[in-house]
C-alpha cells in the first residue's frame, strides 16, 4: 500500500527585488518587481508503506519545500499529494497525529526546560498512553544514549544531544511516517553513526515509512534501498540506489596487485590512474571495459590479486550535480547566443 | 473534551515552570510597575492645587481621590489586559519558523498560546498579590468604601474580559507578521495608541468632546478605562450590562478576526527557513 502519493506537486514562490541605492528603495515603495522562482516545478513519486526513501539533490533542488509540502507547512501552487489518505495542507488532527517532522534544530523542545518536559507537554497533545508513554522514553533515550540528559534544561544541551532530543520528541507517538530534513547535519562522526544505527533498527522494528534528505552519503547508504535525485525542482532520477551508478557512473574502480615489481610504467591507455604504490595500482576505467582490460594486462604481466569496486557514490552524485549544472548552464548559454545573433 | 481539558492544563503547568526559571527577573519587573502611581499622586495633587487655599473640587467629574484611585485600578485593570511580548513573540515566532510547530503538531496555536499566557499571568499574580495589598492598603483613604455586591462582580468580569479583549488585540497585530514580516513599527504605534486610547494616560471622559465618545465606541477601553471606572460607581447597574455585553460582542468579533487571519495567514505562509 502507498503511504505518500505526490503528483505533479509545485511549488513557486513570488519574491520581491530588491533595488541596490536609496532611490530605487524609495521607488519600490509603491511599484515593486517580483520574479517567480520554482521551489519545486513538477514533482511526483510514491513511496510505500515502510519504505525508507533518501531525496538527493544539490544546494535549493527542491527537496526541504518537497517535505514542507508533504507535512502541510505550505500550500502548493499546483497539484496533489495525499499522505496516509489525507490532504497534508488541511492540516487535519488525525493526520498530524500520524506523522512526524523534523527539520532542523529549534523544532518541537522547550528552550528553557529539560526535555522531559516537553515529552510530557508530548504524551498529551498526542494523546499518548501513560504506560506506552514511559516505555517509550525508556527505550528511546536509552537507544540514543541520553537518558542521563533529560533532566537538563535544553539550552545546556550541545547540538548533537539536542538533536537526538528531538529525535525522541518525533517519535514518542509512533508516527506512520516520519519525515527527516537533514537530521545528522553538524553532527560529529560518532553521532552520526548513533544516529543512523538508531534510525535504522528503529525503523526496521516500527516499520515506519520514513522519506530523509541528507547530504551524507553515508547516511543515505546504511539507510536507504532507494533514492529520488532531484535538482532544478524537477525529479532527475527515482530507483534503487545501486541504479544510481549504474545509471550515472561510467566508471569503476580496478585493484590491481602485480607479481613483484613487474608493473607497466605506463597506465594511460586503460585508465586513470587514481594510486600507484608498487607493486600495488588502483585505476579508474570505463566499466564496459574492465574484460578486456584485465585479458590485456594478464597476457602480459604476472598479476596476484584483482579487485573491482564501484566509485564512492559521493563522488558520483556530486558528478551527476554539476553535469546537471552544466546542461543547464549550456542550454542557457545557447538560449542567450540564440538571442544576440537575431537582435 | 477532558483530553482537551487535561492538554490545556499540562500546557498550563509547562508554561507556569518555565515562567519560574526567570523568576529573580520577574520579582523586580513587577516591583518597578508600582512606581508610576507615586508621580501620579504629585503629579495631581498639584494639578488639584490640594496644598493651595482653593483645591479644585472636581475634574470632569472626578475629584482628586477618584483620580489617584482611578489609576490605581487602571493598574489592576493592566495587569489583566497588558500582554507583554506576546505580538513580537507571535512575528518572530512566524519569522524565524518556530511556527512550524504548532503547524505540524496537532495543537492549536492561539489556543496554546491563551493557556500560555493564562500561566504567566498566574505566576504573575502570585508574586504581585503582596505589593498590591500593601500598595492598596497604604492608599485606602483615596477609595470612598466597597461598592454593591453587583458593582464588584460586574468589576470582576470586566477584568476577566480585559484579558480577552488584550490578548486577542495583541495575538491579532502579532499574526499580521503573515503579510508584513516587520512588525515591530506596527507595535510600537499601537503600544502609543493603546496609552491613549485605552485610559492609560488619562481618563477617557478628560478628552474634548466628540473625541472622548469616539474614543469610548472602540474596544481599546476595556483594557484599562473600562476597569478603571467600574468599581469608581461611574456605571448604574443598567450601563454595567449594557457595556458588558459590548465588550462581548468585541471579544467575539476579535476571536473570530484572530481565526480568519490565522487561517489566511497560515495559507500564505512559506515556512522560512530549513
Ligand atoms: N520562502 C521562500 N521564498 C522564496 N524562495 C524560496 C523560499 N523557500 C525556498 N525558496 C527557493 O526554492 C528553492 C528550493 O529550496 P529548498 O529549501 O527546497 O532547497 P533544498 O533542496 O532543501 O536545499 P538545501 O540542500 O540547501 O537545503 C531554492 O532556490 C530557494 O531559494
Ligand atoms: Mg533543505
Amino acid at each position: 500500500m502507498n503511504a505518500i502519493v505526490a503528483k505533479n506537486l509545485e511549488k513557486t514562490y513570488k519574491v520581491y527585488q530588491k533595488k541596490e541605492g536609496v532611490f530605487a528603495s524609495l521607488k519600490g515603495l509603491w511599484k515593486r518587481d517580483y520574479k517567480t522562482v520554482h521551489a519545486v516545478s513538477d514533482v511526483s513519486f510514491s513511496i510505500e508503506q515502510g519504505e525508507i526513501v533518501a531525496f538527493l539533490g544539490p544546494n535549493g533542488a527542491g527537496k526541504t519545500t518537497t517535505l514542507k509540502l508533504l507535512s502541510g507547512l505550505i500550500f502548493p501552487s499546483a497539484g496533489e499529494a495525499t499522505v496516509l489518505g489525507h490532504v497534508p495542507w488541511k492540516r487535519e488532527n488525525e493526520y498530524r497525529r500520524r506523522f512526524s517532522l523534523v527539520m532542523g534544530q529549534k523544532n518541537q523542545l522547550w528552550w528553557d526546560l529539560p526535555a522531559q518536559e516537553s515529552f510530557r507537554l508530548h504524551k498529551e497533545i498526542y494523546r499518548i498512553d501513560p504506560q506506552q508513554y514511559t516505555r517509550r522514553i525508556d527505550e528511546l533515550t536509552s537507544l540514543l544514549e541520553v537518558r542521563h540528559l533529560i533532566g537538563q534544561p535544553v539550552r545546556e544541551l550541545s547540538l548533537g544531544e539536542r538533536m537526538r532530543m528531538e529525535l525522541i520528541a518525533a517519535l514518542l507517538h509512533k508516527p506512520d511516517v516520519l519525515l527527516l530534513d537533514e537530521p545528522t547535519i553538524g553532527l560529529d562522526v560518532v553521532s552520526q553513526r548513533r544516529v543512523q544505527e538508531f534510525l535504522k533498527y528503529y525503523q526496521v522494528k516500527q516499520k515506519t515509512t520514513v522519506v530523509l534528505t541528507s547530504h551524507y552519503m553515508k547516511d543515505v547508504e546504511a539507510l536507504c534501498k532507494r533514492a529520488i535525485i532531484i535538482n532544478q525542482g524537477s525529479i532527475k532520477h527515482d530507483g534503487p540506489l545501486s541504479d544510481i551508478l549504474d545509471k550515472f557512473s561510467n566508471y569503476k574502480i580496478m585493484d590491481v596487485q602485480f607479481d613483484g615489481d613487474d608493473m607497466p610504467p605506463d597506465f594511460s591507455q586503460w585508465g586513470e590512474v587514481i594510486e600507484k604504490e608498487a607493486p600495488h595500482v588502483k585505476l579508474k576505467v570505463p566499466r564496459n571495459k574492465i574484460p578486456e582490460i584485465l585479458s590485456s594486462l594478464l597476457s602480459k604481466y604476472r598479476i596476484l590479486d584483482v579487485g573491482v569496486q564501484e566509485r564512492p557514490l559521493e563522488e558520483v552524485i556530486s558528478e551527476v550535480f554539476t553535469e546537471q549544472k552544466n546542461d543547464m548552464a549550456q542550454s542557457h548559454d545557447r538560449k542567450s547566443m540564440l538571442k544576440s545573433t537575431t537582435d | 473534551m477532558i483530553a482537551r481539558l487535561r492538554t490545556n492544563w499540562i500546557i498550563l503547568k509547562t508554561s507556569v515552570e518555565e515562567r519560574l526559571v526567570y523568576r529573580g527577573d520577574f520579582v523586580f519587573a513587577t516591583l518597578i510597575r508600582f512606581l508610576p502611581i507615586v508621580t501620579q499622586i504629585f503629579l495631581w495633587g498639584a494639578i488639584y492645587g490640594i496644598h493651595t487655599s482653593a483645591p479644585l473640587k472636581s475634574i470632569k467629574g472626578y475629584s482628586y481621590q477618584e483620580m489617584v484611585a482611578y489609576y490605581l485600578l487602571v493598574m489592576v485593570g493592566r495587569a489583566f489586559s497588558s500582554m507583554p511580548g506576546l505580538a513580537n513573540g507571535i512575528a518572530n515566532d512566524v519569522r524565524d519558523g518556530t511556527i512550524k510547530k504548532y503547524l505540524v503538531q496537532p495543537i492549536d496555536m492561539l489556543g496554546y498560546l491563551f493557556w500560555a499566557r493564562v500561566a504567566h499571568k498566574l505566576v504573575y499574580y502570585l508574586v504581585a498579590i503582596g505589593p498590591f495589598i500593601l500598595v492598596f492598603y497604604l492608599c485606602r483613604d483615596y477609595f470612598a468604601g466597597w461598592p454593591d455586591a453587583f458593582t464588584i462582580t460586574a468589576w470582576i468580569l470586566s477584568l476577566i474580559m480585559a484579558f480577552l479583549v488584550g490578548f486577542l488585540i495583541e495575538s491579532l497585530i502579532g499574526l499580521i507578521a503573515f503579510w508584513f514580516l516587520e512588525v515591530s513599527s506596527l507595535i510600537f504605534i499601537y503600544m502609543m495608541l493603546n496609552y491613549f486610547l485605552s485610559g492609560h494616560m488619562i481618563p477617557l471622559d478628560l478628552f474634548p468632546e466628540p473625541l472622548s465618545q469616539w474614543m469610548q465606541m472602540l474596544p481599546f477601553k476595556y483594557l484599562a478605562y473600562f476597569p478603571g471606572t467600574v468599581i469608581l460607581g461611574k456605571y448604574s447597574h443598567q450601563e454595567l450590562i449594557f457595556e458588558l455585553s459590548i465588550e462581548v460582542v468585541w471579544v467575539i468579533v476579535l476571536f473570530s478576526l484572530n481565526r480568519i487571519a490565522f487561517q489566511q495567514g497560515t495559507r500564505r505562509y512559506s515556512a522560512f527557513g530549513g
